[in-house]
């Protein structure tokens, strides 16, 4: 279904992609959106195993299972993420980086 | 010919709601905005024929993690609230040091000849899937299987432990308050 369709293409969404959620990162203040950052980086970086698998290493699933696997980390960071972005608004009742300047008071 | 206008498609919606999810000043749309390069990038495995990493990235990214992030964007703050961003300067020298670093990928990515491999594709059928997952030979995917499933575990403890309501004198942050 991709026959005509060069690997190049799908290199240069998935870099725009993460070079986006870069700049996101570096711009937003909000706890939760630098967190939606992160996983626009790591949906980029699985486009990048997916496509490398599917062009130049078809007889294998290596990259198919790199995903597979990055996604269950994914979740598991969202979530440790998330209980902590909860616990930080528990105690600043904010949680843009600027007011959270305080490791422990 | 279908197929490559389904990759413009799909590129341009990737693209346009990437930008939207990290400009947005309102939060709870930019999670949405997520939602919908989350589901343009399963569309991409579907083109790509891994219907099965397409359905995990589904119901795991856009099906779990949206809806927790979803979550966590109301309990901790209001809808019409708008989102603080960068100052002009520090989003100016962002983008400069971002477009530099596309910039020089993208180059990369397009003077590097890729020779695509003639070799016949390796299905990837859910039977291929967990037979590789629990194979411990080799292509055999077990030790990683492992590893990550008490990964999961350690998550869901940690999860709940950090986010859990204190007690009085189970940790001592609360009585300084």
């Amino acid at each position: 279904m991709t026959g005509s369709i060069p690997i190049q293409y799908f290199l240069i969404i998935s870099t725009l992609m993460f070079f986006i959620g870069i700049y996101g990162f570096l711009t937003r203040k909000n706890l939760i959106t630098m967190l939606m950052s992160i996983e626009l980086i790591l949906n980029s970086v699985n486009i990048n195993f997916v496509t490398f698998n599917k062009y130049l290493y078809p007889q294998n699933l290596q990259g198919h299972f790199f995903t597979l696997i990055i996604i269950a980390i994914a979740a598991a960071e969202a979530a440790v993420a998330i209980a902590i972005i909860i616990n930080i608004y528990r105690n600043f009742r904010s949680i843009d980086v600027d007011n959270v300047d305080q490791m422990k008071f | 010919m279908n197929s490559e206008i389904m990759f413009y498609l799909l590129a341009g919606m990737i693209l346009v709601f990437s930008v939207l999810t990290v400009t947005s000043r309102k939060i709870l749309r930019a999670a949405v905005y997520l939602l919908f390069v989350l589901i343009s990038t399963a569309a991409i495995y579907f083109m790509l024929e891994y219907t099965f990493l397409a359905a995990v990235q589904l119901t795991v990214y856009a099906g779990g993690i949206v809806v927790l992030i979803i979550f966590s964007v109301l309990l901790t703050s209001h809808i019409s609230e708008k989102a603080i961003m960068a100052d002009r300067k520090q989003s100016l020298l962002s983008a400069l040091a971002v477009g530099a670093g596309a910039l020089l990928t993208l180059l990369t990515i397009l003077r590097f000849t890729f020779v695509p491999s003639a070799l016949p594709a390796q299905t990837s059928t859910v039977t291929d899937v967990g037979n590789a997952l629990i194979s411990y030979e080799r292509d055999g995917f077990a030790l990683p299987f492992e590893v990550i499933s008490i990964l999961l575990l350690a998550a869901l403890i940690g999860a709940i432990i950090v986010a859990r309501k204190e007690k009085d004198g189970i940790i001592a942050t609360k009585e300084k308050k």
